[in-house]
């Protein structure tokens, strides 16, 4: 779009902001036009808050200039309002600096609509500015939105984690270098009293130990199913894989009730240990044992898909060279086959150790005494004592952890190349497994997939048996009745205690999964089809979210949104926000992937005929984008009805969630309506996957699918 | 008139490489210009920032008098046909062909008669319905045409058009675009890397070269008085060697090349020492009893049909000669007499050096 054309919308949306909306507050609109939902202009002519008239002065600038000038008042718009903004505020927070200039009982509440519409027409100026200025291949619409993705990513992914890293550094509101180097070293963090004495340990050596052993063996595990299923003598592969999707439709705690209702001091397995051999009760599941095993369960399938794609890509000529070289069954194994995994298990670990390291559900429900950086976080805040500094210099320990883990992998494997598909044909046959190797594997894999079968199908049987827990299995509907009772006077009246949750639920994920797919898929077309400095840094954001883990997203989103200029907690708004922005990487990286199969000179062709970015937008790039469309569709919505760790934080009495609302029925000690519930939740969310499949992926299934999506085929 | 195409010292710098360089030229109205060069040489950059596909670093370009510098691929009113054709592959070729209609405002039904009446225009009736992917390759390179076409633009771009077909093809669809452009008075600027292609169809060669440009001109005055070397070797084979003008007078030289004096057309040159250029067609091979010819021996002989290939060793080094293939043969190790029919001086004779 003309740089224009871009001013003039963004002129009337900035007038439309200072004229008519109200300036302050989110939910308020008592007394408009004037009182507390005042306009910015009505708010200036009461002489209320003298210090945002620089924003109308710069706005009438832009009026009348062009280039350089819409750059100017843009910039200028932007920076006094988050300037003031976070100068001003409550009542005793203003800062010294402009308490001095404004007086320090200035005060003002959080920015609202009005403010909100004039930051996305300072935006817009900027933005034509800048186009003019011939930046963004002249085009002020897409330097719009490239503009305005970096002010979102900006205030909802960098700012909350600056927050709760500042907050490490604060002490008593002030900035403390040595309370920073306290809180990182203090002995809750890095205690070693466990090997000395009977004491816990560290929980930073807690969250290592854990994360280490639950990647190595899954990452192990999967291992052995994936040579079974790829190169094993018996076809496992479907068995497996249908194991395999599970842990992505469940809540990641589903297992840890399992485990309960299994192994806990009246589960199932302990209770017949006791009776058959009188191996006494104990509460072992809790602590390390248990979230280990839960964690295993829940990765090793993960790790299995990942491991088993590498296996199979694995060009078989290689290994027909070495076996022709005279190197036997076990060695060709060993020398070829291991080696060129490496990458692969190195992917798994990795995700495996990150994944632990987030993990927040299975430690809460069996941790016991063995408190991980997430669940210690998570009481840091919600606790008896709210300490954000203990929380944030948590947070900053699990960050670390978490990006170090990055680091290593980069650097073990950023120098070599690993690959075996060149784009040739290859028509080796893959060598079977030596047969010792094949025996091993298949004793490993089979009883653990029994294992993961029995735990899931505990958890569909426990909802709808008296009381699984006492081993009570008559059939009953009374848990699900309890849930999801549905009383019929005239009008359904949902009595049922679920219902709220389950309702909160889906509407958040219902507009969440738009917004990300669509957000995510836009900024992929941003990345990878345009050229603007910066672009590397606008990647960077949207990656970011993906390495911080879920509880100091939660941390950074109650610290950051708690208080003016921006004031989100307690909405279902914020909900909908921290999850669009949690799922946002894989989105974006599905878009970029599958924009890099797509020609560019199609994109190209739209536009020297005419068309400017929205019609290539609609009409060429995302009509060929729809598998990633729906993948990103697809797993946001699932995100947003498992996720628990970054939202615990963010629920309210109002607006709660169905996983949050499962953990606080376990904590309570209604097992069986915990399991019920997640029974259903799994039940919809397959339905919902389904159809989003159904209803979106059918036009891909005639003939057009087939066409390779190289220009001019 | 104003030009079609004007360029006011324009680069365009990738980091610190400069793929176009300072480069100004005026294209004019209703002519077809190729941009030759080497690849890397910088002219698929010139006719992307024509088509604003890239914007300049500096300097200025305008199109039919109006300043585009800074102005977006939708909104320059020029329309290219792309090297991989770039036909949506979601699309049929209906839609495809009408698509520049369709985002342009048109109702659909409007905009399908004019791509229907493109099509047969260009031989594509009854296609309509396809997918691209349906379609031959030479095919495709004419929905290409008809998709830019359709929106009579008059500025028709072409980024090497002829590189995805078969040899066959080549000559007829480079016929064809020639017809074309000039039954309907295009504009046309094309790129291509094959000189062949290039003397063939234009009416303007700009030969590039590291990002400059490094001759302008019909291709007669680029075949017959080239630049340099680079640009002799480059319109066709050429054989530079050095020697001296004696005199010329009426078209008709004598020069001193390597002790031998020779007579031969050339045109005015001022006398005293000359990098010359001969066309390997110019030589004439004669048994070596000739006077007033160059002493060689055949060290290479080739018979490709229609003509014999030859290299002759001189003392003026060794001769590239293409000869009719009724000529008399010449065995390897024959001794020969060259004389040149025609010889180019090379106005910067150092270009290749500096």
């Amino acid at each position: 779009m003309g740089a224009a054309a871009v001013a003039r919308i963004a002129l009337i949306c900035a007038a439309v902001g200072v004229l008519l909306l109200p300036w302050y507050g989110l939910e308020t609109l008592g007394g408009w036009p004037f009182g507390a939902a005042a306009s910015l202009a009505v708010l200036l002519v009461q002489g209320a808050a003298p210090w945002l008239w620089p924003i109308p002065v710069l706005l009438l600038l832009a009026l009348t200039s062009s280039g350089w000038g819409r750059i100017a008042a843009g910039v200028g718009v932007l920076a006094w309002v988050a300037v003031q903004g976070i100068a001003i505020g409550l009542p005793g927070s203003t800062a010294g600096f402009a308490a001095s200039l404004v007086g320090a009982d200035a005060t003002q509440p959080a920015l609202g609509w009005g403010a909100l519409f004039v930051l996305a027409g300072a935006t817009g100026l900027l933005a034509a500015g800048l186009a003019q200025r011939g930046a963004f291949g002249a085009d002020a619409l897409i330097a719009f939105l490239t503009l305005a993705s970096l002010l979102l990513l900006v205030v909802f992914v960098f700012a909350p984690l600056a927050t709760v890293l500042a907050a490490a550094a604060v002490d008593g509101g002030h900035f403390s270098l040595g309370a920073l180097i306290a809180r990182l070293g203090a002995g809750e963090a890095w205690s070693l009293g466990c090997i000395a004495a009977r004491q816990g340990c560290g929980v930073v050596w807690n969250t290592l130990v854990l994360a280490v052993l639950a990647s190595v063996l899954s990452t192990a595990l999967g291992l052995a199913f994936a040579l079974l299923a790829a190169r094993g003598r018996m076809r496992a592969g479907p068995a497996f894989r249908a194991i395999a999707i599970l842990p992505l439709i469940t809540p990641p705690f589903v297992v840890s009730m399992a485990l309960i209702v299994l192994f806990g001091r009246n589960g199932l397995v302990t209770v017949w240990l006791w009776e058959w051999f009188a191996i006494p009760r104990s509460r072992w599941i809790y602590g390390l044992p248990g979230i280990l095993i839960a964690q295993v369960l829940a990765w090793t399938p993960i790790a299995f898909v990942l491991l088993e794609g590498a296996v199979r890509a694995l060009a078989p000529s290689l290994e027909e060279a070495a076996a022709t070289m005279g190197a036997r069954g076990f060695t060709v194994f060993r020398t070829v086959t291991w080696k060129l995994l490496r990458p692969a298990i190195a992917a798994a670990l990795l995700l495996g150790f990150v994944e632990s390291l987030a993990d927040f559900g299975n430690p809460l429900i069996l941790g016991g005494d063995f408190d991980v950086l997430s669940t210690r976080i998570f009481f840091a805040i919600a606790g008896a004592r709210n300490d954000p500094g203990r929380a944030g210099s948590l947070a900053l320990l699990l960050l670390l952890a978490t990006l170090a883990a990055f680091a290593i992998q980069t650097l073990w494997l950023g120098r070599r190349s690993f690959t075996t598909v060149t784009g040739k044909g290859d028509a080796g046959v893959a060598p079977r497994l030596p047969r010792g190797l094949g025996i091993a594997c298949a004793a490993v894999a089979w009883p653990w997939m029994a294992f993961t079968a029995a735990v899931y199908a505990l958890i569909l049987i426990g909802g709808f048996v008296h009381d699984i827990g006492r081993g009570d299995m008559t059939p009953t509907w009374r848990h699900l009745l309890t849930g999801f009772a549905v009383e019929w006077q005239d009008a359904p009246i949902f009595r049922g205690s679920a219902w709220d949750s389950l309702f909160t639920t889906l509407q958040v994920a219902a507009i969440a999964a738009p917004l990300t797919a669509g957000f995510g898929i836009l900024l992929a077309w941003l990345i990878a089809r345009n050229r603007f400095p910066g672009r590397r840094s606008l990647e960077f954001l949207t990656m970011l979210s993906f390495a911080i883990p879920g509880t100091v997203v939660g941390v950074g989103y109650i610290t950051a949104f708690n208080v003016p200029p921006v004031e989100l907690t307690g909405t279902l708004l914020i909900l909908v926000i921290c999850l669009v922005f949690r799922s946002l990487p894989v989105g974006v990286r599905g878009g970029v992937a599958a924009l890099a199969q797509i020609d560019r000179s199609l994109d190209e062709a739209s536009a020297t005929l005419g068309a400017r970015a929205p019609a290539t937008l609609r009409r060429v790039v995302l009509p060929l984008l729809r598998p990633a469309i729906l993948a990103a569709l697809a797993y946001s919505f699932v995100h947003a009805m498992t996720s628990i760790s970054a939202v615990i934080f963010l629920v309210s009495a109002q607006h709660n969630l169905a996983t949050v609302y499962i953990v606080g029925r376990v904590e309570a000690g209604e097992m069986a309506l915990a399991i019920a519930y997640s029974t259903a939740l799994i039940v919809v969310m397959l339905v919902i996957v389904l159809g989003i499949e159904r209803v979106l992926g059918r036009a891909q299934l005639g003939r057009r699918a087939a066409i390779p999506l190289q220009a001019g085929g | 008139m104003s030009p079609a195409i004007r360029f006011t010292r324009v680069t365009r710098a990738f980091g610190p490489v400069r793929a176009v360089n300072d480069v100004s030229f005026d294209l004019p109205q209703g002519a077809l210009v190729t941009l030759l060069g080497p690849s890397g040489c910088g002219k698929t950059t010139t006719l992307r920032l024509i088509a604003g596909l890239e914007l300049p670093t500096e300097g200025r370009i305008e199109i039919e008098g109006r300043d585009v510098t800074n102005l977006a691929a939708a909104e320059r009113r020029i329309a290219m046909v792309f090297q991989s054709y770039a036909l949506f592959p979601h699309m049929t070729v209906l839609e495809n062909v009408s698509y520049g209609l369709v985002v342009g405002g048109a109702r659909r039904a409007a905009a399908e008669t004019d791509a229907r009446a493109m099509l047969a225009t260009l031989g594509l009736d009854g296609l309509g319905a396809r997918l691209p992917a349906e379609l031959s390759g030479g095919q495709q390179q004419r929905v290409a045409v008809a998709r830019a076409l359709v929106l009579r633009p008059h500025v028709l771009l072409f980024d090497e058009p002829l590189s995805n077909l078969d040899a066959r093809l080549r000559r007829r669809v480079r016929e064809d675009i020639r017809e074309l452009q000039q039954r309907l008075g295009l504009t046309v600027v094309y790129v291509t890397h094959d000189q062949q292609e290039a003397l063939a169809v234009s009416d303007l060669v700009v030969v590039m070269r590291e990002g400059r440009i490094a001759q302008m001109g019909t291709p007669v005055e680029l075949y017959d008085a080239p630049a340099d070397d680079f640009i002799a070797d480059f319109m066709g084979e050429a054989n530079v060697i050095d020697g001296e003008v004696l005199g010329v007078s009426d078209g008709q030289a004598s020069i001193a090349v390597a002790g031998a004096t020779l007579e031969t057309r050339m045109r005015p040159h001022p006398p005293g020492s000359a990098r010359l250029a001969v066309r390997p067609e110019a030589i004439a091979l004669l048994p070596p009893t000739e006077q007033a010819a160059l002493a060689g021996t055949v060290r290479r002989a080739a018979f490709l049909g229609q003509i014999r290939e030859y290299e002759v060793e001189t003392a003026a080094g060794m001769l590239f000669v293409v000869a009719p293939a009724d000529a008399p043969a010449w065995e390897v190790d024959a001794h020969v007499a060259c004389r040149f029919a025609r010889v180019i001086p090379l106005l910067t004779p150092t270009a290749r050096d500096s």
